[in-house]
């Protein structure tokens, strides 16, 4: 099992560290992980890109030129990232913000409107986990038990009384895609 | 892949199995080697370093001292002074904080001081861009500041090893009393990957380092004469006896020192030279071209002074032609032309100033290189 996913989108967006939750859930799952940002000057506002590999061989390039998976949160990142999906791939876009859908056909596209569900919930950080809720349903890469115990290891303790949201926010994601 | 690779290797989940990036897994690893200190200033893209050392606050449980200096000229003479009393310190900086370094480095070289310096570059020259870079491969290995010179260099391609140079770095360094240093990149400083961290060991006492650096400057006993730690010799005669000395160290270290990671190498027509993050970029390649029946192999040097000049020219002798992949304009390419006297076709691919290539963009400049490789 290899797999080579872009998250894309604004600065703020939560992009790195839901990056670095799926990494971490790999690590529990006794995979192998790279976490690789595209860091930079990057601020909320501006563009931030993280690619995770999760393999259970040992990883060598951190830094790819197609990806088995998209994740793609802005108009720019589609621009960029497009092309760059493996024939046979999955993009994964959220429709907010959206002025140009994605064109390819050779491709698994789907639309989760994540930005919308987060307005029903009580805090619009959690927008990321509904992302990565829809991810992990479109692409059962890791089992969801392993992301709870993900955001118990990267949450600091002192804030253990927002698991409980971040729970809500997976699941409202997964509901997205049927 | 052959047995002796593991980039990165597998590793079994236990507590001390973390997640982290590269910059982070120096700083536990300073500490848990038993560092007596680090004296740093902040730059990206390394500044977790300091960052990490300062959240640790290892000052409470070993006693390890870290200090934000005002400069990167005072970080490289803090740990001047540190080394000269015996105790393992470092310091760590990106590209241009290392240029402010360099004096201070010659001085440490020239009182045959242990000590670590990390270099976590960034694209150049000048104050450059934050992102990625090998530009200073040639002040690395070369000896950057005045006089004949050298330190011992690293080239970390994995988070693990980060960790894993650190403890290598201080061991050489006090085995030959010769200063050592990391030379890392943007990519292996940002990147999160697993890190098995070493055990915990103590920071040697007192009398632990007076028996260790019988030379250091601790305060003289009663029993024997003042330790005098100086770089100035008015007498040319004892400089150049001092000059021998150091270059008798140097041979003893290129002898025995060198070392390097080979991968698909037995039965390869084409080599590819790259160390750091870019030789994992262009073992990717590889085994993309190997796929397609196009038999490549990598050589990665660990130890970029000493250059592993033997085994590069024992793969070289059975291969058609080489491409060294940098992140700079040709620099490594000099010690690979050197270590294989130019008997065989050898080329350069980079980017710089920051830019990173893919895997896709090496297989074509070997492609582009070596046509004959496709047949």
């Amino acid at each position: 099992m290899k797999e080579e996913i872009i998250i894309a989108g604004f600065g703020g967006q939560g992009v790195l560290s839901m990056g670095k939750i799926l990494a971490y859930a790999g690590l529990i799952d006794n995979l192998e992980v790279t976490w690789m940002p595209s860091y930079g000057p990057e601020q909320r506002g501006g563009t931030a890109n993280v690619t995770v590999i999760l393999s259970d061989e040992p990883i060598s390039s951190p830094v790819l030129d197609t990806y088995d998976t998209a994740v793609i949160l802005n108009q720019q990142s589609l621009d960029k990232f497009e092309s760059r999906v493996k024939p046979g791939g999955t993009l994964i876009y959220d429709s907010y913000g959206i002025h140009h859908a994605p064109q390819r056909t050779d491709i698994t596209v789907k639309r989760i409107d994540a930005m919308e569900a987060t307005f029903d919930l009580k805090s619009s950080k959690s927008y990321n986990m509904v992302v990565l809720g829809a991810l992990l349903a479109i692409k059962p890469i890791i089992p969801v038990e392993s992301v709870y115990a993900a955001l118990r290891k990267v949450i600091p303790e002192r804030h253990h009384n927002l698991l409980g949201a971040n729970h809500e926010a997976l699941a409202k994601g997964r509901d997205l895609v049927s | 892949m052959e047995s002796n690779s593991n980039v990165p290797g597998k590793i079994t989940p236990d507590d001390n199995v973390r997640l982290m990036k590269g910059n982070e897994a120096i700083a536990h690893a300073a500490i848990r080697y038993g560092c007596d200190g680090y004296f740093g200033y902040p730059i990206t893209p390394q500044s977790e370093v300091l960052e990490t050392l300062e959240a640790l606050m290892p000052w409470e449980t070993t006693g390890m001292v870290v200090l934000q200096a005002e400069s990167e000229i005072a970080s490289i003479n803090m740990v001047y002074g540190g080394a000269a009393t015996g105790k393992a310190v470092f310091t760590s900086s990106s590209s241009p904080g290392i240029s402010l370094m360099q004096e201070g480095m010659s001085y440490i070289a020239a009182g045959e001081l242990p000590a670590l310096v990390v270099n976590v570059m960034r694209g150049g020259p000048g104050l450059g861009t934050i992102q990625p870079s090998q530009a200073d491969y040639w002040q690395a290995t070369r000896g950057g500041g005045h006089g004949d010179y050298h330190f011992i260099v690293l080239a970390p391609a994995t988070v693990q090893e980060m960790a894993d140079f650190v403890g290598l770095g201080f061991d050489l360094a006090f085995k030959y009393r010769t200063p050592a240093m990391i030379l890392a990149d943007g990519i292996v400083g940002q990147m999160m990957e697993k890190v098995v961290l070493p055990p915990f060991r103590p920071r040697r006492t007192d009398e632990e380092i007076a028996r260790q650096c019988p030379w250091a400057v601790t305060g003289r006993a009663a029993s024997r004469k003042p330790n005098v730690m100086t770089t100035l010799e008015l007498d040319s005669a004892t400089m150049e006896q001092n000059n021998e000395r150091f270059q008798r160290t140097y041979r003893l270290i290129a002898e025995n020192e060198s070392r390097c990671q080979t991968y698909y190498t037995d039965d390869a027509d084409y080599l590819i030279v790259a160390f750091g993050s870019v030789a994992r970029i262009c073992l990717k390649a590889i085994e993309e071209m190997r796929a397609k029946g196009i038999k490549v192999g990598l050589l990665r040097p660990i130890t970029l002074w000493p250059f592993p000049q033997k085994q590069l020219a024992g793969i070289a002798a059975h291969t058609k032609g080489m491409l060294v992949v940098e992140l700079n304009a040709g620099q490594m390419i000099d010690d690979c032309r050197l270590a294989t006297d130019c008997s065989i076709p050898t080329f350069h691919f980079g980017r710089m100033g920051g830019i990173v290539p893919n895997p896709g963009e090496v297989a074509d400049a070997l492609l582009s290189h070596f046509p004959e490789a496709a047949n």
